[in-house]
């Protein structure tokens, strides 16, 4: 009895989690060079950008927020941080310039929803629009290129054997979930999300927790810009496009629910994982691009099909 | 009581994860009678009810209905089967009018396949003359009052052929000339052969209107009796297994120093020069009909409404109050009318839920220390006896009584000595309210003052020490509880003159 409480309690989770499963297993019979070190390794790299960004957003989910201007944002940050670097500023003052860009942009946000009172859908979506707009103009829509070794470091340099951005994605994670289960900050955004009205009464500042979430989710699109930039070594104005609905189909897949109150990290990550794996297996097995668009599409609904499924079985 | 039995439910199991709900559970109804179903908060009212519409699936057991053993799998199905239920809150629209609402989803059309308002109106308004109810179908839902917006809630469900109706709580919102006029559309509905399921925690309306009783506890039934054959102290025996003390418990706290003073309090035209106090050791009882102003000068004290004028004076100093924050550093605690909407976050653990407001108390350098936070969770839980399998359990399982217990904790964990409580018993078994009774007693012994705003007059009477009556945004009298009678307060409220 007690064994069949605790499946139907942490079903959801696991679900996700024997569905990435079950991916690997399908692509590791159908193509030998999938579960190989080198290529797994690869799955991460590609996966850690989408990974990070999608930390912001399961925040701000679970506020039953959204924020579509997330691509844009990292591409605003990237261009700014490009340009920094390309003056021969230190490298730290560049990070932290791009890192600076990002939470101010998402505070705008936060500003915006919270004391404007516009609805997060509207906020973020005008954001998307300005940030993209900012970019171009900074650049004049050309790219920036050719960085310092050491800040194409970030990109390409390894901590035990481990690329950097997928060691910087595991610290962001550990550090996130931290942040999501274990302060003040992380019950706040719970409790804004489970009921915005109870949380007001019990004392909780919901403005400034909701433009704080915002500016986390800014600041983390700043970091990712950062890794992006140095991977390419270039920063494009046209960079991240479409970014956001990769990030909240990872959120969603992970189980975050978009009426907020609900979501796990370790849920978000699987997510993106899967969203990762099946983009590298239909790579692997010489899918057309056009096809992989419809098959994750497909797979982002598919997902949320079964999940509301389960969550009526609960009852 | 030779009518036709034409509901059965026979061994009705139903398990919830960590919960079983309902164990073993009989239930009938004969036609044309008002059968009530009887119990305390958790006892398995609601989740009974629930299978019976479809909203949840029985884990094993029986029903039957009209001699056909039938497996009830959707609401649908149950509407198909004659079962109507009108909930607490009404399933209408209200920018629709009355009949567009009635015939909502089989809207009547012309040959053109365009929507017929006249032939809705006239339908409408036949079904509510056939019940008795002097409505117009063409008016706007959101202008109705409660009383009449359940009229209409009743009239749709009888139109769809509804032959069981269940009626949860119908009276909790009513005024006393409300609910006569509800129970005489009642019997005139049993007349019809409609057989009626009827839930609610006001004993006294069972006996003027139930023919049978089904008592349940803790998911079990305990038994079926003839309304005619059971005492009200029997039938809260059978309720809650216990004798009940006196219903308000005596208090011997002594009245201290004044805590909260407010002067001249206005706010736009909702509140009106407000002047009053509250001393420690003291229960303020704030009397009103609804809309008075009652809610909304709990709400301005506590900072969530802006206040245009006045002083609010919080133990001998002049405080502003600009937001709930405030409110709690200063000691108040709000338990708000509506626990749903505004006290609790469901998809919170039970210990998060009593942490919420004083969470920065457990926490260093906003990390919060978990140990601490579940050592005050589980006192509460012991002190005042609140039923969960364990402190992570969502608030949205307990059942209402717990529910409230949880918000009470809320309050007491943020150490509150001054307390607003808004309706605190509505919606809440008798064994729980006496509960509640006792721990604001206990809470007054300890030097707390308690500001309790109520519609029951029996409670603000037995309660309170001085009672305050609103009116119109104004409070309109004081009288001290000893000295005054429930005819007076509602008088008072009223406004008719020759009061106090």
């Amino acid at each position: 009895m007690l064994r069949k409480d605790y499946l139907l309690h942490h079903g959801r989770q696991y679900g996700t989690l024997i569905g990435l499963v079950f991916l690997v297993i399908i692509l590791w019979i159908l193509t030998p060079h999938f579960m190989t070190i080198s290529n797994l390794l690869n799955v991460a790299q590609q996966t850690s950008i989408n990974a990070i960004i999608a930390v912001g957003l399961t925040f701000v989910i679970i506020t039953a927020g959204i924020d579509l201007s997330v691509g844009s944002i990292l591409a605003f940050s990237g261009v700014v941080l490009a340009s920094v670097l390309n003056a021969g500023m230190p490298i730290p003052i560049a990070m932290l310039t791009g890192l600076g860009v990002g939470l101010l942009c998402g505070i705008v946000n936060g500003l915006l929803i919270s004391y404007g009172r516009l609805p997060p859908f509207i906020s973020t979506l005008g954001l998307m629009s300005v940030a993209r707009g900012a970019a171009l103009l900074y650049t004049n829509g050309r790219p920036i290129s050719g960085f310092p070794n050491s800040f194409r470091y970030l990109a390409t340099g390894e901590i035990l054997n481990i690329p950097m951005p997928v060691f910087i994605m595991v610290i962001v994670y550990l550090i996130a979930h931290f942040l999501l289960t274990r302060t003040v900050f992380g019950r706040y955004t719970y409790a804004i999300g489970g009921n915005e009205e109870a949380a007001t009464v019990s004392g909780v500042n919901v403005k400034f927790y909701k433009t704080m979430v915002y500016g986390l989710c800014g600041l983390l699109s700043g970091l990712a810009a950062i890794i992006l930039t140095a991977r390419l070594n270039s920063a494009q104005p046209i960079a991240g496009f479409m970014y956001e609905l990769d990030a909240i189909a990872a959120t969603v897949i992970g189980g975050t629910s978009l009426m907020g109150g609900v979501g796990r990290l370790s849920g978000t990550l699987i997510g993106a994982l899967i969203m990762g794996v099946i983009r590298n297996g239909l790579n692997l097995l010489g899918v057309s691009s056009f096809v992989q668009q419809t098959v994750i599409g497909s797979v982002i609904i598919l997902a949320v099909l079964i999940d509301m499924a389960l969550k009526r079985q609960r009852i | 009581m030779a009518n036709k039995l034409i509901l059965k439910m026979e061994h009705i199991r139903k398990q919830f994860p960590g919960v079983l709900a309902l164990d073993d559970v009989h239930f009938e109804l004969r036609k044309g009678e008002v059968h009530v179903l009887c119990g305390e908060n958790g006892a398995g009212k609601s989740t009974l009810i629930k299978i019976l519409s479809g909203t949840y699936h029985k884990t094993s057991g029986q029903i039957t209905i009209f001699d056909q053993e039938t497996d009830i799998s959707n609401p649908k199905q149950a509407q198909e089967l004659g079962i109507g239920v009108i909930y607490q809150e009404f399933n209408l629209i209200p920018q629709l009018s009355v009949g567009e609402n009635i015939f909502l989803g089989r809207e009547k059309t012309n040959q053109f396949g365009v929507i017929d308002h006249k032939k809705i109106f006239n339908g409408a308004q036949n079904i509510l003359r056939d019940l008795g109810v002097d409505i117009n179908a063409n008016r706007l839902v959101k202008d109705l009052g409660v009383a009449q917006q359940q009229m209409v809630e009743i009239a749709k469900t009888l139109s769809l052929d509804a032959k069981i109706l269940v009626m949860d709580e119908p009276t909790s919102a009513l005024t006393d000339r409300e609910i006569t006029g509800l129970f005489t559309m009642i019997r005139r509905l049993k007349n019809n052969g409609v057989a009626i399921i009827y839930i609610s925690h006001r004993l006294e309306e069972l006996f003027e209107i139930g023919d049978r009783v089904t008592v349940l506890r803790d998911g079990k039934y305990i038994g079926t009796q003839k309304i005619c054959d059971v005492s009200k102290s029997e039938l809260i025996r059978m309720m809650v297994n216990r004798e009940l003390k006196a219903q308000y418990p005596k208090r011997k706290s002594t009245i201290g120093k004044e805590v909260l003073r407010v002067e001249h309090l206005n706010r736009s035209d909702v509140l009106k020069n407000i002047n009053f106090s509250v001393h420690r050791g003291e229960i303020l009882g704030i009397a009103g009909l609804l809309g008075s102003g009652r809610t909304e000068l709990a709400r301005a004290i506590f900072g969530i409404d802006k206040i245009n004028s006045g002083q609010i004076i919080i133990k001998g100093k002049r405080r502003k109050i600009g937001s709930p924050r405030s409110a709690i550093n200063l000691g108040i605690g709000y338990l708000t009318e509506d626990r749903k909407t505004q006290g609790l976050i469901m998809q919170l653990s039970l210990k998060n839920n009593i942490s919420l407001p004083s969470i920065k108390r457990f926490s260093r350098f906003g990390i919060i220390n978990n140990g601490a936070e579940d050592r005050a969770a589980k006192q509460y839980v012991k002190e005042l006896r609140i039923k969960t399998p364990d402190l992570n359990q969502k608030v949205m399982f307990l059942s209402g009584g717990n529910q409230q217990k949880v918000v009470f904790s809320k309050w007491l964990c943020s150490k509150a000595d001054i307390f607003i409580f808004d309706e605190p018993t509505r919606g809440i078994d008798v064994g729980s309210k006496v509960e509640i009774y006792q721990l604001m007693n206990r809470l007054t012994e300890e030097g707390v003052a308690i500001i309790m705003i109520s519609s029951e007059l029996p409670e603000i009477l037995g309660m309170c020490d001085r009672i305050l009556v609103m009116r119109q945004g104004e409070i309109n009298s004081e009288f001290l509880a000893e000295e005054t009678t429930q005819e007076k307060i509602l008088q008072s409220a009223l406004g008719v003159s020759g009061a106090a």
